[in-house]
C-alpha cells in the first residue's frame, strides 16, 4: 500500500548501491544473487524491513479476521431459530473449531505481531529488529501455517475437535478425517513462527534501545509486547510437545492418548492449558499496551502510575503460568489442586484491577478528546471489566462447575477477547494509521464503526450470559422449540437477539473496511503529529523512512517526544509548549546521520518457509514429500548461513549507533 | 530515576568509545544479539524437554503386554555412551578456547573430535533402539514405548543436528566464510551442545537410573 510512498533518502542509497557492487554472485551459494535492489512485488516478497513485514502481517491477519468472522456468522445463523438447517452437525463442528483457531492464531496473534513489528523498533529508537531475516521467516511461516490450516476445508474437511482439541476425542478413532492432522501441522508451523518472532523481539527490546532509554522509560506498549514475548517463549514449547504427541499418535501409531492402553486423558488437557492460559494473556496484553498509549495521548495527561501499569502487566504474565488448571475444574482434579488454582486465579484479578483503575485515573480530570481511537480504548476498559467480572465467577470453582461448557463461558471469553483485545487492536488502527500510511482515517466513519461494534457486540455476547446460566451447552449445533423454555429467559428469544447482534457487529466491521478504502482514495496527507503524541515513533516522518530515524534519538524522559514539545511551567505547575512536533522532526532531518546501513533483502526466509510447509505436508501425504521438504530446508539453511549479512566493506556505521541495524552471520 | 538515565547514557558512550578502538558492539545488555537469542532459545527448549520428560515420567510404568523398563535397560552400555557424550562437552570447550585464541587448525581439530564423539553417541543410540526393538519394545507397543522413544528420539535428533552444525561450521571456517566474530559463532554452537549434554544427564538419571 505504501510502497510508492517510501522513498530512499540520499543518505541511505549509497550503502545500498555499495552493497550491490560488493556482492558477487558466488557469495550467495554460487547460484542466486541477493535481491538487493528490489521494487514492486519483489520489494515485499524478499523484504526484511520490519515496517513492511508489519504491514503484511496486518493485511493477512485482517483477511483471516474476515474469514473467522464469516464462520462466526454462519454459526449464529444456524442457532438463530430452532432446528437450524444452515449447517450439518459435522460442518458445525468444523465451523466453531476453525472460528476459534482462526481468530486466535491467525487473527489476534498476528495482528499483535503486526503492531509489535511495526512499532516496537520505532518506540525504542531502533532502525530494525535484531534479526531482520528471522523476522521475515516468522512472517512466511505464519502464512504457511495459516494456509495449511485452511487448506483442510478443501482437502477432506477441517478440524472438528474444538479449538483446544481435547485428546482422546481428537485421536484417530473419534476424529478420523485428516482435518485434525492439518490443524496440528498448521499450529505447529505457526508456533515456530511465533517462537522465532518472540526471541527476535525480546533481543530487540533488551539490546537495541536508543541511548538513555532505560527499561522504565520504555513506552507501555513496548513493555506489554516484551511480557507477551516471554510468555510465548516459555509456553509455545509446551503446546509443541502436545501437538507432537498427538501427531505421533494419529500418523505413526503411538499410544499417548489411547485410553484402552491405559493412557491418561488429562495429559492433553494439562499440556494444552499450560500453553493455553498464558496464551490468553498473549492475546490481551497487546491490547492493554495499545490503550496505555492511546488513553494518555487523548486525555492530554501522562499515564497514571506508569510503574504500576508496567509491573501489573508483568505480574499478570508471571501468575498466568500458574493458573492453567482453572480450565479443568470439572475434570476431577481433587480439592487441593482446585483450591490452589482457584486462589491463584483470583489473585490475577488484582493486577488487572490495578490497570483498570490506572486507566480510569489517567482519564480523570484530563481534557478528553473523543477520537475514534479514544472511543475504542474506553470501550476496552468498560467491556473488559464486564468480561473480567464474569471471569472472577469462573475462578470460584463451585460456580465454575455449573458454568463449564455452557454459553456463559462463551459470553465471558468474548467479552474479554472481543471487548478487550479486538477493541484494543481497533484503537491501535485508528491511532497509528496516520503513522503507517500518512493519512488519517475518517473520524465520522470511525464513530459509526465504534458504535455499531459496541452495540453489536453487547447484543451478540450479552444474551449468552443468560443462555449459559439457563443451561444452553456450548458447541450444541441445534436447539429445539420444545426445550427452549418459556418466559423472559427462553432460549428462542435470546438466541435470535444474539444472532441479530452478530450482524450488527459485522456491519460495524464493514464500516471500518469502507473507512480504509475511502481513506486510501483521499489524497489529503495527515499532519506529522496529528494527536500531539508522546512517544518516539512520532519523532520521524509518516510513513517513516526505511531507516526509521535520521538520527538515533537520545532519550532523557519517559514520553520523550512529549517532553521535547512541552516543559513544566514552574510558576503554576502546568505544561507549556516549547516546540512543535513537525519542527522537531525537521530538525532531526537536518541533523541526519551521514551513513546508515540496512540489512539487505533476502530470498532465503521465503524459501525456508516453503520448505518447512512441504516438510509438514509430508506427514499427511507421505515420506517422499517429506524428503523433498527436508532438502529444501537444508538448501535454504545453508544459503542463509552463507549469505553475507552485512559485508565489512560497506560497514559505514558511525560509532554512536553501531549495532542497531547490525546483523551478524550466521544466525541472523 | 535521573541517576539511572545519566548512567545509561554514560554507558552508551563507553560502548561507542569501545567501538572506536575496535572492541565489540553496543548493546543495552552487553550480551551480543546472537548470544542473547541463543540463551532464549535454550530457555524455550527447557520447556520442550520438560514436557517430554513429564510425559515419560507419567507413562514409564504403563507397559501393557510389552517389556518393562527394568527388563530391557542395559545400564552399563548406556553409561558408557553417556560418558562419551559428556566428554564431547570437554572437547567443545577446547574448541571454543582455540577459537578465542584464533587458532583455526586446533579449532577444527577439536570440532571434529566433538562431532565424532557426538556421532558415537548417536551410533550407541541406534544400537540401543535396535536391541530394544528386538526384545519386543516397539514405538507402538505400549505407553512406555511411545514415550521412551519420543523423549530419547527427540534428544537424539538434537544431537544429530548438533553434529551437522559442527561439521558445517568446520567447512565454513575452512572456506573463511564467517563475516562476524568467528569465536562467537563457535561459542554459540558450543552453548547448544552443552545444553543438549545437560539434558542428557537429566534424561539418563530420570529414565535409566531411577527404577520405576
Amino acid at each position: 500500500m505504501s510502497t510508492n510512498e517510501l522513498t530512499l533518502t540520499p543518505s541511505q542509497s549509497p550503502s545500498l548501491v555499495n552493497n550491490k557492487l560488493s556482492l558477487s554472485p558466488s557469495q550467495a551459494l554460487g547460484a542466486v544473487r541477493r535481491p538487493v535492489n528490489t521494487n514492486g512485488w519483489r520489494a515485499w516478497l524478499f523484504t526484511v524491513d520490519h515496517k513492511k513485514i508489519g504491514i503484511m502481517y496486518g493485511v493477512v491477519a485482517f483477511t483471516f479476521f474476515i474469514v473467522g468472522g464469516v464462520e462466526a456468522l454462519l454459526i449464529r445463523l444456524q442457532l438463530a431459530l430452532p432446528d437450524g438447517r444452515i449447517l450439518s452437525a459435522d460442518k458445525y463442528n468444523q465451523m466453531f473449531t476453525m472460528h476459534g483457531t482462526t481468530m486466535i492464531f491467525l487473527f489476534a496473534m498476528p495482528t499483535a505481531a503486526a503492531f509489535a513489528n511495526y512499532f516496537l523498533p520505532l518506540q525504542i529508537g531502533a532502525r530494525d529488529v535484531a534479526f531482520p531475516r528471522l523476522n521475515a521467516l516468522s512472517f512466511w511461516l505464519f502464512i504457511a501455517g495459516g494456509l495449511i490450516l485452511n487448506a483442510s476445508w478443501f482437502l477432506g474437511g477441517a478440524a472438528d475437535g474444538g479449538w483446544f482439541m481435547y485428546a482422546p476425542n481428537s485421536g484417530p478413532v473419534f476424529s478420523p478425517s485428516n482435518g485434525v492432522d492439518f490443524w496440528i501441522l498448521g499450529l505447529q508451523i505457526a508456533g515456530i513462527a511465533s517462537l522465532i518472532g518472540s526471541i527476535n523481539l525480546i533481543v530487540t527490546v533488551l539490546n537495541m534501545r536508543a541511548p538513555g532509554m532505560t527499561l522504565m522509560k520504555m513506552p507501555v506498549f513496548t513493555w506489554m509486547i516484551l511480557v507477551v514475548q516471554f510468555l510465548l517463549v516459555f509456553s509455545l514449547p509446551v503446546i509443541t510437545v502436545a501437538l507432537v504427541l498427538l501427531m505421533f499418535q494419529r500418523s505413526y501409531g503411538a499410544t499417548f492418548f489411547d485410553v484402552s492402553q491405559g493412557a491418561d486423558p488429562l495429559l492433553w488437557q494439562h499440556l494444552f492449558w499450560i500453553f493455553g492460559h498464558p496464551e490468553v494473556y498473549v492475546l490481551i496484553l497487546p491490547g492493554f499496551g495499545i490503550i496505555s498509549e492511546v488513553l494518555p495521548t487523548f486525555s492530554r495527561k501522562p499515564l497514571f502510575g506508569y510503574p504500576f501499569v508496567v509491573f501489573s502487566g508483568a505480574s499478570i504474565g508471571l501468575v498466568g503460568f500458574g493458573v492453567w488448571a482453572h480450565h479443568m475444574f470439572a475434570s476431577g482434579l481433587g480439592p487441593v489442586s482446585v483450591a490452589v488454582f482457584s486462589m491463584a486465579t483470583m489473585a490475577i484479578a488484582i493486577p488487572t484491577g490495578v490497570k483498570i483503575f490506572n486507566w480510569i485515573l489517567t482519564m480523570w480530570g484530563g481534557k478528553i478528546w473523543y477520537s475514534a481511537a479514544m472511543k475504542f480504548a474506553i470501550g476496552l476498559v468498560v467491556l473488559f471489566t464486564i468480561g473480567g467480572l464474569s471471569g472472577v465467577t469462573h475462578a470460584v470453582a463451585p460456580s465454575d462447575t455449573q458454568q463449564t461448557d455452557t454459553y456463559y463461558i462463551v459470553a465471558h471469553f468474548h467479552y474479554v477477547l472481543f471487548g478487550g483485545m479486538v477493541f484494543g487492536l481497533f484503537s491501535g488502527f485508528y491511532y497509528w494509521w496516520p503513522k503507517v500510511f500518512g493519512k488519517l482515517l475518517n473520524e465520522k466513519l470511525g464513530s459509526w464503526n465504534f458504535w455499531l461494534m459496541v452495540i453489536g457486540m453487547n447484543l451478540t455476547f450479552g444474551p449468552m450470559h443468560i443462555l449459559g446460566l439457563q443451561g444452553q451447552p456450548r458447541r450444541m449445533y441445534i436447539w429445539t422449540e420444545a426445550r427452549a423454555g418459556e418466559g423472559f429467559f427462553n432460549f428462542g428469544f435470546w438466541n435470535l437477539v444474539s444472532s441479530i447482534g452478530s450482524f450488527v457487529l459485522a456491519v460495524g466491521v464493514l464500516f471500518f473496511i469502507i473507512n480504509v478504502i475511502k481513506t486510501s482514495r483521499n489524497p489529503e496527507r495527515a499532519p506529522l503529529d496529528p494527536w500531539d503524541a508522546r512517544t518516539l515513533e512520532w519523532l520521524t516522518t509518516s510513513p517513516p523512512k526505511v531507516h526509521n530515524f535520521d538520527r538515533v534519538p537520545v532519550v532523557h524522559h519517559l514520553d520523550e517526544f512529549f517532553h521535547r514539545k512541552y516543559e513544566e511551567d514552574e510558576a503554576n505547575h502546568s505544561m507549556k509548549s516549547i516546540a512543535i512536533g513537525e519542527d522537531l522532526i525537521r530538525a532531526e532531518e537536518d541533523a541526519a546521520d551521514a551513513d546508515i546501513h540496512l540489512p539487505g533483502p533476502s530470498y532465503w526466509p521465503l524459501l525456508l518457509a516453503i520448505g518447512v510447509a512441504v516438510l509438514g505436508l509430508g506427514v499427511v501425504y507421505g515420506t517422499p514429500i517429506m524428503v523433498v521438504g527436508a532438502l529444501v530446508v537444508l538448501f535454504a539453511s545453508f544459503g542463509w548461513v552463507l549469505e553475507p549479512s552485512v559485508p565489512e566493506a560497506i560497514d559505514f556505521d558511525s560509532p554512536s549507533h553501531d549495532g542497531h541495524t547490525k546483523e551478524i552471520a550466521p544466525l541472523g | 530515576m535521573a541517576d539511572i538515565a545519566t548512567h545509561d547514557i554514560d554507558h552508551a558512550t563507553d560502548n561507542a568509545t569501545d567501538h572506536a578502538t575496535g572492541h565489540g558492539h553496543h548493546s543495552s545488555t552487553g550480551l551480543s544479539n546472537n548470544k542473547l537469542a541463543m540463551w532464549l532459545f535454550l530457555g524455550s527448549e527447557c520447556l520442550l524437554f520438560g514436557g517430554l520428560i513429564s510425559t515419560y515420567m507419567l507413562y514409564r510404568g504403563r507397559v501393557q503386554n510389552g517389556p518393562h523398563p527394568s527388563q530391557i535397560y542395559d545400564i552399563p552400555f548406556t553409561s558408557v555412551s553417556s560418558f562419551v557424550l559428556l566428554m564431547s562437552s570437554l572437547t567443545m570447550v577446547l574448541a571454543v578456547s582455540s577459537a578465542q585464541r584464533k587458532d583455526d587448525t586446533k579449532t577444527n581439530l577439536w570440532l571434529l573430535i566433538t562431532a565424532l564423539l557426538g556421532a558415537t553417541f548417536i551410533g550407541g543410540q541406534v544400537y540401543e533402539f535396535t536391541a530394544f526393538y528386538r526384545e519386543g519394545l516397539g514405538f507402538t507397543t505400549s505407553l512406555f514405548g511411545s514415550s521412551f522413544y519420543s523423549l530419547t528420539g527427540f534428544h537424539g535428533v538434537h544431537v544429530s543436528i548438533g553434529v551437522i552444525m559442527l561439521l558445517s561450521l568446520m567447512g565454513i571456517i575452512k572456506k573463511g566464510k564467517i563475516t562476524g566474530d568467528k569465536a562467537e559463532v563457535v561459542e554459540l554452537i558450543g552453548l547448544y551442545w552443552h545444553f543438549v549434554d545437560i539434558v542428557w544427564i537429566i534424561i539418563f538419571t530420570l529414565v535409566y537410573l531411577i527404577p520405576s
